[in-house]
């Protein structure tokens, strides 16, 4: 076999999104040999595209505003499937992560008296995104990044992790391969993080790039980690609709923080019209008192169009299933006639150039035409809120790729801010698992020679199909049968047809050699895809209800008795295996805060 | 919609070719939609770097027609529909291969730049107040999304391939952005004149015309840094007297 590049480190973090970067600076910080290892180059994923803000009840803008309002609207937000604990930590941990950023060098946007500006944002109560116009992540990314820098921290740039190594029940590294050269490299570690991200490209309509194929909620089954919450996939209610090009592009939340309204094909604003009943005291009953409201008036109360995103994107495709949609298959999204056009370009300047350049419209003149896009995955590796580790010791997890936090539904802009609060916990439970694991875990070099010889033996066939082909049968699949609207029949094909696929995968071919192969790495992100996507399918099953990003047409109404469960999945020896599990209850203080008896003022 | 001819380098640093393939033109199609599609039916080994594809992340630099461009936001539309369109690797970097090039020598560069130092905090909770005027020149600079486009069509380093001598304008534009934080008390004149090789810079503006975020690399990053280099360099006792101001 050929010879293997190794690395050794106590603490390996896999990803360099915001959470990975944090991990990474915290568990330097507290001594530990750390590296960071990426598939693209450093600074550009996925973290780099948030443009809304990050959520901090920093309260510059309204006074009233505080943590325990923070924990209440992310809760309710996720349909009560979050972790109390995790979501707890989010609210009082966040104010004191963003301020740190401003520290390592961050501009965010200012108030008049020289604070952090923060907007408004659907689901939170009070303006609570800090921001930089529309290029959030950016801001957020380049000062994680810098800090790495100057930390001098190693950095493994297009070096895509496909197998995660164990000693017995304890992780012990992580093989991966270069890009560049279609090399293999082994790092042996005392713990690892996974910080990978999302999973978005199993889908066809999607904000999501090329690297969210879910490979780190495959290598924590591979690993035998427990996944909860795999059924809420998030679906952004404003993505691009035409032309087919930015089809699922995201167009910013922001843009309605900032005022903009959603109207359909006759020019009524529909969004009035499905305010849920047990919402319906906080959001504004009529268009008058929602423009107040934009207009700063503390006495009104907030547009409907910042409703949860699990109830617009719903409504969105009912207007247009109803026939009252945009040529496209949209609806229609205006700012035009709520801002004037140099507030648009200055706190918009990402939209305007994007709609610009790529659909020749001009938002400060016309309105976008927007429906819904699959965003982001609530589900992922079962952690513990302390540390962030998983179920196999050793192995952390921090960011998307980690469940618990958002339940059943996201708040816009409380990925930004989990990845600080939860990638800084992460950070220092490797690190300190590290310490505590004494001498390193050895690896298994049989182990690894299969694995080396499996991931090239698509090269050896003489025959077989294009990955990219079976990559896009595996898209148009998710999105029919496991997408917003799901039922029994229809998942069941899927796990069905997802087998099928699997087997076609093992018997595709690859062309060329292993330098920089995009045809090949999508060959070995088909394992990944099809398994997250199993992992979907399987969760979606078990939850017979509809709650948040999840809707079963079989099961249209919340299950009280499915209310406080939560679906939790992982591999068995070659199989995926669903069970139930009670999500812990919060003590009675909270639950106070919950009910809104405490310190909702 | 009509079919489009794409010739596109294929190889790698020690040979290649340009390659014809015909490529379905869609409505709103971009470049990197092109590329896309000559992978998933013609060439999947096709090598390409890309992301957002919304001009966000800077990965899918290239040169189209000669020119260096975001291929996700460059319109095929924009071309004449009866000639072929060339795409290439950026000429300033070594070829990996196809259209990715080895950009590792910007990452060192920005290794190199003494970092981001905060003055001490305003207020005894370790925060600071910073008013909405002090921060806009920062962040036009902190807008790069560090395409490397600028630094591709640079002559310093495009066509005398000064990459030892001279940091290029993307990392020009790094230090501008250190250097007007309302916050930063670093010293980087000496780095800049030195390691960084501002003075090979002779302002001919060819980054600013091809930076997609607009940024004015010249205007308002280059020469406010050559001119305080000149004064900081050749004035010890100004830059005694500002050190001890802003402690
Ligand atoms: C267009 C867009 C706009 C958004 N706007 C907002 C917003 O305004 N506010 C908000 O809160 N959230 C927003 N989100 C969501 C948020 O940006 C993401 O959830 C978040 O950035 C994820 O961060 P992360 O650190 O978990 O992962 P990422 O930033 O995606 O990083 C993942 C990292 O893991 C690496 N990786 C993955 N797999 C492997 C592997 N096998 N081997 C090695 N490395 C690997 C990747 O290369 C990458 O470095 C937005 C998302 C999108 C797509
Ligand atoms: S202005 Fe200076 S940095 Fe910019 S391209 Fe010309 S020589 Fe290079
Ligand atoms: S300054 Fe402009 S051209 Fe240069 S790297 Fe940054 S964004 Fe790209
Ligand atoms: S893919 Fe991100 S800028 Fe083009």
């Amino acid at each position: 076999m050929e010879e293997i590049e190794r690395h050794q480190h106590d603490v390996l973090v896999i990803g360099a999104g915001g959470a990975g970067l944090r991990a990474a600076i915290e568990a330097k910080r507290v001594g530990a040999k750390v590296a960071v290892l990426c598939k693209s180059l450093l600074g550009k994923a996925h973290t780099v595209m948030a443009e809304g803000g990050a959520a901090a009840a920093l309260a510059t803008v309204a006074p009233e505003d505080s943590w325990e309002i923070h924990f209440r609207d992310t809760i309710r937000g996720g349909k009560g499937m979050s972790d109390w604990r995790m979501a707890l930590a989010l609210a009082q941990e966040a104010p004191a992560r963003i301020r740190e950023l401003e520290a390592w060098g961050a501009l965010f946007d200012r108030t008049a008296d020289g604070r952090i500006l923060v907007r408004p944002f659907g689901g939170h109560t009070h303006a609570r995104l800090a921001h930089v116009g529309d290029r959030t992540g950016l801001e957020m990314i380049r000062t994680l990044q810098d800090r790495v820098v100057a930390l001098d921290i190693p950095a493994y740039m297009e070096c895509t992790v496909i197998r995660l190594l164990k000693d017995g029940p304890r992780i012990a590294g992580a093989l991966a391969y270069r890009r560049a050269t279609g090399h293999f490299v082994l790092f042996r570690a005392k713990a690892i993080i996974l910080a990978t991200g999302g999973a978005g490209k199993a889908w066809l309509v999607t904000s999501n790039s090329w690297e969210y194929t879910g490979d780190g909620h495959a290598l924590a089954t591979q690993a035998g980690a427990d996944l909860i919450g795999m059924e809420f996939m998030q679906f952004h209610p404003t993505g691009m609709v035409w032309p087919p090009s930015v089809h699922g592009t995201l167009v910013t939340e922001g843009v309605r923080g900032e005022g903009g309204v959603l109207r359909n094909s006759k020019g009524d604003r529909f969004m009035f019209r499905y305010i849920p009943e047990a919402w319906r005291a906080e959001y504004a009953a009529t268009e008058e008192e929602a423009d107040r409201w934009v207009a700063g008036h503390r006495s009104a109360r907030r547009p409907p169009e910042l409703l949860t995103r699990d109830v617009t994107a719903r409504a969105i495709v009912q207007e247009v299933a109803e026939g009252r949609g945009s040529p496209h298959g949209g609806v229609y999204l205006d700012i035009a006639t709520k801002r004037d056009p140099e507030y648009i370009r200055r706190k918009l300047p990402s939209m305007y150039h994007q709609f610009k350049e790529l659909a020749g419209v001009d938002i400060t003149k016309e309105p976008m035409e927007v429906g819904p896009t699959v965003h982001y995955i609530m589900g992922g590796v079962k952690v513990d809120p302390e540390t962030q580790e998983s179920t196999v010791p050793g192995l952390f997890a921090a960011g998307e790729v980690a469940g618990g936090l958002h339940g059943a539904n996201r708040l816009g802009g409380n990925s930004l801010s989990d990845l600080l609060v939860f990638g800084r916990r992460a950070g220092s439970g490797a690190a300190a698992y590290a310490t505590r694991a004494g001498a390193w875990a050895s690896v298994n070099e049989h182990e690894i020679e299969e694995a080396v010889r499996a991931a090239l033996a698509p090269f050896e066939r003489g025959d077989g199909e294009n990955p990219f082909a079976i990559h896009n049968e595996l898209r148009h699949l998710m999105q029919h049968k496991v997408g917003s609207a799901r039922a029994r029949a229809g998942l069941e094909e899927a796990v069905e047809e997802i087998r099928t696929l699997r087997g076609r995968a093992a018997c595709a071919r690859v062309t060329g050699g292993r330098e920089y192969n995009p045809g090949w790495h999508t060959w070995l992100d088909l394992h990944s895809l099809l398994t997250v996507s199993e992992l979907v399918a399987r969760a979606a099953l078990e939850r017979s209800e509809s709650r948040g990003a999840h809707t079963r047409d079989d099961y249209p109404r919340e299950d009280p008795e499915l209310a406080r469960l939560h679906i939790v999945v992982r591999r068995d020896a070659d199989r995926i295996t669903t069970r139930r599990e009670p999500i812990p209850e919060p003590p009675p203080e909270l639950k106070q805060i919950l009910e809104g008896k405490k310190a909702s003022g | 919609m009509a079919e489009r001819v794409f010739r596109v380098f294929r190889g790698t640093r020690e040979r290649g070719e340009l390659v014809d393939y015909r490529v379905e033109a869609s409505e709103g199609m971009v470049v990197l939609d092109a590329l896309h599609s000559i992978q998933a039916r013609q060439a999947p080994d096709l090598a390409v770097r890309w992301n957002c594809k919304a001009g966000k992340c800077g990965s899918c630099s290239a040169e189209v027609n000669g020119s260096p461009r975001l291929t996700c936001m460059t319109r095929v539309d924009d071309f004449p529909a009866n000639e072929p369109i060339t795409v290439t690797p950026m000429q300033a970097f070594p070829v990996i291969k196809d259209l990715v090039t080895d950009v590792s020598w910007n990452y060192e560069v920005a290794r190199r730049i003494p970092p981001f130092r905060a003055r001490s905090p305003d207020f005894p909770d370790g925060s600071w107040r910073i008013y909405p005027y002090e921060v806009e020149r920062a962040q036009e600079f902190r807008k790069c999304i560090e395409c490397f486009l600028c630094q591709d069509v640079c002559h310093v380093l495009r066509t005398h391939g000064k990459h030892a001598e001279f940091m290029g304008p993307a990392f020009l534009v790094r230090a501008a952005a250190y250097e007007t934080h309302p916050l930063d008390v670093e010293e980087r004149s000496s780095y800049l004149k030195d390691e960084g090789g501002i003075g090979y810079c002779n302002i001919t503006k060819c980054c600013t015309e091809v930076c997609p975020e607009s940024i004015q690399i010249t205007d308002n990053a280059i020469i406010p840094l050559k001119e305080r280099v000149v004064t900081r360099h050749y004035d010890p006792l100004l830059k005694l007297v500002r050190r001890i101001a802003r402690h």
